[in-house]
């Protein structure tokens, strides 16, 4: 692996694992907790966010040696607004139905705290290509993040996943995994699981170290 | 006191020329501009066909004798007319014709709205003029609690009231005979009341609330133009 490739695979997995924006940097808890009540929601919201993401991280990446740093937060904000329109349209074109589903959110997503983040703390820095695949790796990340709540909440709040049934008629839906509070539960369930991950590795360096 | 003031060290800051800030904004807003406006009218036909196609389906899911639908209003001061594009004015009700394959009507559908536990519950419903009553509903968007207001989609006996749902006229043709309203789970007793499901009496008054308003707007303005519809010109 030369060193461009494995630099380029470490940009793709600091937003997928290392610092997944759901689970690490608890980033866009917004749209995490309000759309993950299936998991086709949780992923066309993923894929829209991913999407925007790229884009505008790209376009930032490119203008960043033009945009004055007086009015770079104005700019950012007007490419990832013109992002999130062209996504908006898309998906009417797409699926009404889930453009229903997922209502204001998907307009919401233009103050997605993952997106300004990546422009200002990334894309205003690097060149296009690995500004882009590092959008490309936190996209993922949050797509992952938002499925692990949605397939959770389908699974149990409604007995489907993607919409096909698991368990047959006799399942009775625990409701209130599709309700507000399951979103609360199954993300701190979550964020329980990475938290005692993170202390079992710490624990074992320090035993190694010691 | 005698304290020497230090002169701050000289700090020159770098200032963009408005000229510049003026040159950099304009031409971004311009890229951004054209990206909406493309994808705007990349996605136009799409989106008017998803948004007819699910307008179809919810008419003929109140209506599944229908074929083919067209679109009218009911205007303000009475008197109906096909919907021509365009704006239509102010307090026109708009509905839809249903006719079967021989371009016959087969009965009207319309929406109606009324606040339910979460949100609106929006409708549509069947109107059958032959027997002046409500023959069928469908939900086009509603937040109510899944597993309790959401019942109204799946609940078997709650549907079984909009079969033949009573809507007729009074004898002025200015209003319904009488208000349809949701009652009490068990004490339906006259055709024009809703039997509420139990546990889900404020969605279930919502739905009946919903046919009620937008029934007393319609019936009246189309009820004496309705041979103006009977077939499909």
């Amino acid at each position: 692996m030369s060193a461009a490739t494995a630099n380029n695979f470490e940009e793709l997995m600091q937003g997928i694992w290392r610092e997944n924006p759901t689970f690490v940097m608890v980033l866009g808890m917004c749209p995490t907790l309000a759309v993950t009540v299936s998991a086709m929601n949780a992923l066309t919201m993923g894929v829209a966010t991913a999407l925007v993401l790229i884009a505008s991280c790209g376009l930032v990446s490119m203008m960043r040696n033009i945009i004055p740093k007086e009015v770079r937060i104005a700019t950012y904000i007007v490419i990832i607004a013109t992002f999130v329109t062209a996504v908006d349209y898309a998906i009417q074109a797409i699926s009404l139905a889930l453009y229903d589903a997922l209502g204001a959110f998907i307009q919401l997503i233009v103050v997605n705290c993952i997106i300004l983040g990546r422009a200002e703390a990334h894309a205003s820095k690097a060149p296009p290509m690995p500004a882009m695949i590092n959008a490309v790796g936190m996209g993922v990340g949050f797509t992952i993040g938002l499925l692990s709540l949605g397939v959770v909440r389908e699974i149990l709040g409604a007995g489907t996943l993607f919409g096909v049934s698991l368990f047959g008629a006799n399942f009775q839906p625990w409701v209130v995994m599709v309700l507000p509070p399951g979103g609360f539960f199954v993300l701190g369930s979550w964020l329980l699981f990475f938290a005692w991950n993170e202390r079992r590795k710490q624990v074992r360096g320090e035993m190694q170290n010691a | 006191m005698n304290i020497q003031i230090m002169p701050a060290p000289q700090v020159t800051p770098q200032v963009t020329p408005t000229a510049t800030l003026l040159r950099v904004l304009g031409l971004i807003s311009a890229i951004c501009g054209l990206i909406i406006v493309g994808s705007y009218e990349i996605t136009l036909p799409a989106a008017n066909a998803n948004r007819r196609l699910a307008l179809e389906r919810a008419v003929f899911k109140v209506m599944p004798a229908a074929k083919s639908i067209a679109e009218y209003i009911a205007l303000p001061a009475g008197g109906i007319q096909p919907v021509e594009g365009g704006e239509s004015p102010v307090g026109a009700v708009k509905f839809f014709a249903a006719y079967d394959a021989d371009k016959k009507l087969v009965g009207v559908a319309a929406e109606g709205g009324a606040k339910g536990y979460a949100d609106t519950v929006r409708i549509m419903y069947g109107y059958d003029p032959d027997c002046q009553c409500i023959v069928g509903i469908g939900v086009v968007s509603m937040r109510e609690t899944p597993g309790i207001g959401d019942k109204i989609i799946t609940d078997k006996s709650f549907l079984a009231n909009f079969t033949a749902l009573d809507v007729k006229l009074n004898a002025e043709l200015a209003a319904l005979a009488n208000d349809v309203k949701a009652v009490k789970h068990g004490t339906k007793s006259n055709p024009w009341q809703i039997d509420a499901i139990a546990g889900a009496t404020i969605t279930s008054r919502a739905v009946g609330k919903a046919i009620n308003d937008s029934a007393q707007n319609l019936l009246p303005k189309l009820v004496p133009n309705l041979d103006k519809i009977r077939s499909k010109s």
